[in-house]
């Protein structure tokens, strides 16, 4: 039990030990520890970063598909009211169009009733001045009794 | 019958006493007794190094910082536990504290658990081994738990307190260092008291200075010889029993339960110890490192 010679060897064999775990053994594990403490923390940050980045696409995405709705909405709109107008014009031009031609054929009925009617005057006032040459069986002369033929055309 | 009981009894005052004999080879021819190495003690030192080595100093070089293994995980806990105690505890400029501090817990631990070894594996190995070379086996000692002998306990508790002036010096300056033997725990205002008080003061640090080693080596000593003696005397109930006496039966059974209670214990025992030792050394250079 009294201490010999081998307190002194394994003192220095104690202090050999902790020098090879102090040189090969303890860093290493330390900055293995330490590394991967390192990744986990850049892990969680990038991670936290992606989901930030994320949400910011789904609001730009939500705010895109607004606008474009938006846009679409203006677009059938402005169709809309195009056609309102086209239509409209064409409504517009077929009156326009219609009343012109109502007044041209008019004023072309005007003109044959006028002819007609002038015609039949001739005809009418050359039936009475032979009408009443035959009454009067005497000749009329035509150009004496001018006045009367045309005032009597005119009453007709 | 009497003869018969003073045979047994002089067989096992022997068997404990072969078990715990060292195997001892003197150095030089003084007849010293201090020139003595304790061979058994060396050789499991050594071994119990190499396996604590072969854990973490090869496993270190192999450490990934990717997903660790079992066995990465396991020595990482037990690094990261040191060495959240020593960041707690010391507070100092060295580096060596914590690593010093592990091969305190794991050189402790493994050569502690060897106590959990069958008493007479070993011996009953190496007295076949003396036979088998021609020589006595009663002469074969072999005694395999290094923290059992008071050299390995007392060696590592005087490496502490070497370590624990080499901090103190080297943390607080060689003048300061050798002035706190005088002027602390005592403080005094002015001269003269001081120089009253230095007497008590360095009579104090003398003290316990010494005592820390004593008490330290002793208290790791004593658990494991204890706990070493309490498995010989466990071996003793059936020692030289004959199957054909129904004693034998009785101890074998009691021996079985007292064996397999006396380990399950053992095992919070040697950890303990191994701690304890840790956190006092840990305790002692925190201590040397702070100024009074």
């Amino acid at each position: 039990m009294i201490p010999n010679l081998t307190l002194v060897i394994q003192g220095l064999a104690f202090f050999a030990v902790v020098w090879l775990v102090m040189k090969f053994g303890w860093p290493h594990i330390i900055a293995a520890i330490e590394e991967r403490q390192n990744k986990i923390a850049e892990g969680l940050s990038q991670a936290e970063r992606a989901r930030k980045q994320l949400a910011d696409s789904d609001a730009r995405v939500a705010e895109e598909i607004r606008k474009a709705r938006a846009e679409a909405a203006a677009i059938i709109d402005k169709a809309h009211q195009q056609a309102t107008q086209i239509v409209d014009k064409a409504r517009q031009d077929a009156v326009v169009e219609a009343t012109k031609q109502k007044a041209i054929a008019a004023a072309d009925i005007e003109a044959q009733m006028h002819k007609a009617r002038e015609e039949l005057r001739g005809k009418v006032a050359a039936l009475a001045v032979a009408g009443a040459e035959k009454i009067l069986h005497r000749e009329i002369d035509a150009s004496a009794h001018r006045a009367l033929i045309d005032q009597l055309a005119a009453e007709i | 019958m009497a003869s018969e009981e003073a045979a047994g009894s002089v067989d096992m005052t022997g068997y404990i006493q072969h078990h715990l004999h060292h195997w001892q080879v003197p150095i030089g021819d003084s007849g010293s007794a201090f020139m003595t190495i304790n061979v058994d003690t060396l050789l499991f030192t050594v071994v119990s190094a190499v396996v604590f080595m072969l854990l973490f100093v090869m496993l270190a070089r192999r450490a990934t910082s990717g997903v660790p293994g079992t066995l990465q995980s396991m020595v990482e806990a037990v690094v990261l536990f040191v060495d959240g105690l020593v960041k707690e505890t010391f507070h100092g400029k060295s580096r060596m504290i914590a690593p010093l501090s592990l091969t305190l817990f794991g050189l402790i631990f493994f050569m502690n658990f060897l106590d959990l070894l069958p008493i007479d594996f070993v011996g009953w190995l190496w007295a076949g081994a003396h036979s088998a070379a021609g020589l006595d086996p009663a002469h074969a000692y072999m005694r395999i738990v290094p923290t059992a002998d008071l050299n390995t306990t007392l060696g590592m508790a005087l490496a502490v307190f070497l370590m624990t002036q080499y901090v103190g010096i080297s943390e607080k300056g060689v003048g300061k260092f050798f002035a706190e033997f005088f002027t602390a725990p005592f403080h005094a205002e002015g001269a003269v008291g001081k120089i009253l008080l230095s007497p008590a003061n360095l009579l104090l640090r003398l003290i316990e200075e010494a005592v820390r080693p004593v008490s330290l080596s002793l208290r790791l000593f004593g658990n494991m010889y204890a706990g070493e003696l309490i498995f010989v005397l466990i071996a003793v109930m059936t020692l030289g029993a004959t199957l054909a006496h129904a004693s034998t039966w009785f101890l074998g059974f009691g021996q079985i339960v007292a064996g397999f209670g006396w380990t399950a214990f053992h095992i919070l025992i040697i950890t303990l110890q191994a701690f304890i030792f840790m956190v006092l050394s840990i305790v002692y250079l925190s201590m040397a490192a702070e100024s009074h």
